[in-house]
């Protein structure tokens, strides 16, 4: 008896040693490519849906669209489903000539009516992103008569005001206009639900993968597409859900898998002196910013928001804090959007807005809170600005919470300060001019909640311009016009813009053709391969 | 054992005895159940988030809004939202969880074994070494052996979790590549076996895929021992202090004096009614291991019930944590019903 423990102890001991020989260190398979990324934003895959960034990347790379652009310059429009399209003269009515003889994964032919079914689609289950087609004019009801099948390749589009094209044709590349497979969705329909409830979790696309499987919160396997004309060189591609970032790091690092997305700057530091590991980064279409709600009447004086724009030091956030993560960036329009402007007027400058807050009759600062979400980099920067903005007598109290908790308070407009990141919607200008730029019903209870309603800034003219710009069918002059809208807010507006995004991704060397596109769905994948 | 009460103490008194206990058993585990979830439900109304907004996203539009605040029936007096909610939850329907877009009950068949596979390793490696490391410690008091087990217990106690964890990681899987790296199975694998049980052991093995059934036991040993260190650490101390108690008692003298060997003294007499208070202690640590390691799991990437409840709370998706919770009292209420029983078998003096 007495030599019970010692023997539960080498039992167990034997046991480890056992199972560890089993374990196998093979490095990934060469035709499957394994990414570690924190992907529990996924609730949906059904592309009438999807708006959450790791599912728009799926998207991306399982389903097509009437047009598509060019990721190196987003000003290159091109059919990807679609293979030509004529506007009309009246600037209504878009029509579109599908490529023949190109087929779903189903093996089903792609043709016009499955375009004009998706749209309708979209359309009438009305989800998140519907708006991005609805504002067009469309809704539930008249979806039909607007987009039509005038052909077994061909279809109109048509919309209710004369916009300027590329905004249409933007919108049309959009993750939500994603041409899905009629035939396979019918068979699935049930109780007139489009397919929705089966679609969900499940594919019915054309693009370059399949969605193969998707276990919330563990794993999503993507397989090659044999029915699509540019064969991936890869058989799979196998998404992991792997929140602790040191460990993204280890099996990177291990070669148990091939792309880290979502280290942060200590370990992407780290990785990338791994001779066999790259890193990769690319501008995103998403800046931060600080909201500053003009219900306040410290921040309401102009010259009291001009003197935090002169608070901030965003070089040095930059560096240190968001080091890989973003650049100084101080206008409402990402770099790569028509019409952005990239210069950045403000830096640290104390003495400025010491004299600015005296102006306002504020010669000893006041005090203000923030509303923080508890995300480190969040957390960090707004410390980073708490140091900065006491050096002008300004006291900064940083409430944190949660980021559903901030995000509701501030869409009730009951924040001080917000500090907070805005992601574009679609590749078009209008998508943020629209929101900090424009608000056309500044009241209590508005139905719209753009980011100017939010900080209860009336733009004034502003709103007007952003309207207009929508309209304007030259170029030249709409990027114009952009120019001018982002002057107006970089001067005077309640958003103090600090920084664009850039996602990076650690790969290991032996990886091609990984690349990163100026937002989420245009990860590209599809001719990524391992030597 | 189980015969002994039924012959020593009367059929019909131990009939009446179980008999009790379940109408007992029923009325906890049903008062247990309503409480939690009327807590849990106010709470998860009154707190700030927005649930609609887990849903819809920022941007979604005015009207897409409101159509699903209606359809969640957020647009109803609370009282109303309770009942509705609590009709539904008698005949097993917690609703769909946000996150996952599955049923929530479904979401728990997968995410409950993922945690009870681990806890209960863990549980079986801290209470098969703590309870012999705890009685020697407390027979040779003072000894090295002592010291160390004592030390041990400490540092179970004091160092985080998840820091162990990284750094078991680092050590067996980044240098020795003893283990595999974190997560259940290798995707490679997952796709062998068809889940029945959901408890990868188990399925993999009736279903002779013994690959994957090594694949997943390579996988399960390192977050398995050091959740069985933790329930060591407490599961050894408590054995040692309930030890040094039983062998200071009267009867140890008596047991020696007759002349038995230490051996029965100590592990016959001594540990056995030691053992009783020592259901409780090992019954309450697998309790805990059973509400889900969040930051074993986190660390491990182990698709289980604590990650599944946090990550459902830090996204106001209040279905899935009230299932998640009501899972976690049943499992509670259960465990201590077992501890009760256990108690009756060993202890005669409760029969």
């Amino acid at each position: 008896m007495k030599r019970l423990p010692k023997f539960l102890l080498s039992a167990a001991l034997v046991a480890t040693m056992a199972t560890s020989f089993s374990a196998v260190m093979a490095a990934t398979p060469p035709d499957t490519l394994v990414q570690a990324w924190q992907m529990d934003d996924i609730i949906s895959l059904d592309p009438a849906e999807i708006f959450e960034l790791s599912a728009s990347e799926i998207n991306g790379n399982t389903y097509e669209r009437l047009i598509t652009y060019d990721i190196k310059d987003v000003s290159k429009i091109s059919g990807q489903v679609a293979e030509s399209w004529t506007v009309s003269p009246d600037g209504k009515t878009y029509t579109f000539k599908i490529k023949p003889n190109r087929k779903f994964a189903s093996g089903n032919p792609i043709t016009a009516e499955d375009v004009v079914y998706s749209l309708q689609r979209a359309v009438i289950l009305d989800k998140s992103p519907a708006f991005i087609l609805g504002q067009f004019g469309l809704d539930k009801n008249n979806v039909k008569d607007k987009v039509k099948q005038t052909g077994p390749l061909e279809l109109t589009f048509e919309v209710d005001k004369p916009y300027a094209p590329t905004l249409v044709l933007y919108c049309l590349g959009n993750s939500v206009a994603s041409i899905v497979d009629k035939k396979l969705l019918t068979q699935n329909e049930k109780d007139g639900d489009w397919g929705y409830n089966w679609l969900k979790t499940k594919y019915a696309g054309s693009g370059p993968y399949i969605m193969r499987d998707w276990k919330a919160n563990e794993v999503l396997v993507l397989e090659r597409n044999p029915n699509y004309e540019k064969k991936t060189p890869l058989a799979r591609v196998i998404y992991r859900h792997i929140k602790e970032t040191a460990n993204q790091r280890l099996l990177l690092e291990k070669g148990d898998i091939d792309v880290a997305r979502s280290l942060n700057p200590e370990e992407i530091t780290a990785v990338s002196n791994n001779k066999d590991i790259q890193v990769q980064s690319a501008p995103k279409g998403t800046i931060y910013y600080l909201g500053l709600n003009q219900k306040n009447p410290n921040l309401a004086k102009p010259e009291v928001r001009q003197a935090l724009k002169w608070l901030v030091d965003y070089q040095a956030i930059a560096d240190t804090i968001m080091k890989y993560k973003g650049e100084v960036h101080q206008n409402f329009l990402p770099k790569g959007f028509l019409g952005a402007e990239t210069n950045n007027p403000y830096k640290l400058d104390v003495a400025k807005a010491k004299d600015l807050l005296a102006k306002a009759g504020l010669k000893d600062g006041f005090s203000v809170t923030m509303d923080t979400r508890s995300v480190p980099e969040i957390m960090g920067v707004a410390q980073a600005m708490q140091a900065t903005f006491a050096q002008a007598g300004i006291k900064l109290e940083i409430l944190p919470m949660d980021s559903k908790q901030a995000l509701t308070k501030y869409r009730a407009r009951q924040q001080d300060i917000y500090i907070g990141n805005w992601g574009s919607d679609y590749q078009d200008p209008n998508s943020n001019a629209d929101t900090f730029a424009a608000n056309d019903d500044n009241s209590d209870n508005a139905k719209a909640k753009p980011l100017a309603w939010r900080n209860a800034w009336d733009p004034g003219p502003l709103t007007a311009k952003t309207r207009a710009a929508v309209m304007e069918r030259d170029a030249e002059k709409r990027a114009q016009m952009y120019k001018e809208l982002q002057k107006a807010v970089l001067d005077d507006g309640p958003f103090v813009i600090f920084l664009q995004q850039t996602e990076v991704a650690a790969v290991r060397k032996n990886v091609d053709n990984f690349v990163l596109g100026p937002s989420f769905s245009d990860n590209d994948i599809s001719q990524a391969k391992k030597n | 054992m189980a015969s002994s009460i039924a012959t020593g103490s009367g059929g019909h008194d131990a009939l009446r005895f179980y008999l009790t206990k379940t109408a007992q058993f029923i009325l906890v585990l049903a008062t247990t159940l309503l409480g939690l979830i009327a807590v849990t439900f106010f709470i998860g109304r009154v707190v700030p988030i927005d649930p609609v907004l887990a849903i819809v996203g920022d941007r979604a539009p005015p009207q897409v809004y409101a159509r699903v605040r209606q359809e969640l029936g957020l647009d109803l007096p609370l009282i109303q939202q309770f009942w509705i909610y609590l009709k539904k939850a008698v005949v097993g329907d917690f609703g769909n969880s946000v996150l996952t877009t599955n049923p929530v009950m479904t979401d728990i068949k997968n995410a409950f074994p993922a945690t009870f596979e681990l806890a209960t390793l863990g549980t079986l490696i801290g209470t098969l070494i703590g309870v012999p490391l705890g009685v020697l410690a407390a027979v040779k008091r003072g000894s090295l052996l002592d010291q160390f087990v004592r030390f041990i217990g400490l540092a179970g106690y004091s160092i985080p979790i998840f820091w162990l964890g990284l750094m078991s990681l680092l050590l067996f899987y980044a240098k020795l590549g003893w283990v595999p790296g974190p997560g259940r199975i290798d995707v490679a694998y997952s796709y062998l076996y068809t889940p029945v049980t959901n408890i990868v052991l188990l399925d993999t093995a009736m279903q002779g895929q013994w690959d994957a059934f090594w694949d997943a036991a390579s996988h399960i040993v390192l977050p398995a021992c050091l959740l069985g260190y933790f329930s060591l650490a407490y599961i050894s101390r408590m054995t040692r202090s309930f030890m040094l108690n039983e062998l200071a008692q009267e009867y140890v003298i008596a047991a020696r004096v007759k002349g038995l060997s230490e051996m029965r003294v100590i592990w016959r007499h001594a540990l056995r009614n030691a053992a009783v208070p020592l259901i409780t202690v090992i019954a309450l640590s697998y309790a805990n291991l059973l509400e889900g390691s969040v930051l074993t799991e986190t660390v491990f990437a182990w698709p289980g019930l604590g990650q599944y409840i946090t990550n459902s709370l830090q996204n106001a998706d209040m279905n899935a944590v009230l299932g998640g919770t009501l899972v976690i009292g049943t499992a509670f209420v259960v465990l201590n019903l077992v501890s009760d029983l256990l108690y009756r078998l060993l202890d005669p003096r409760t029969r």
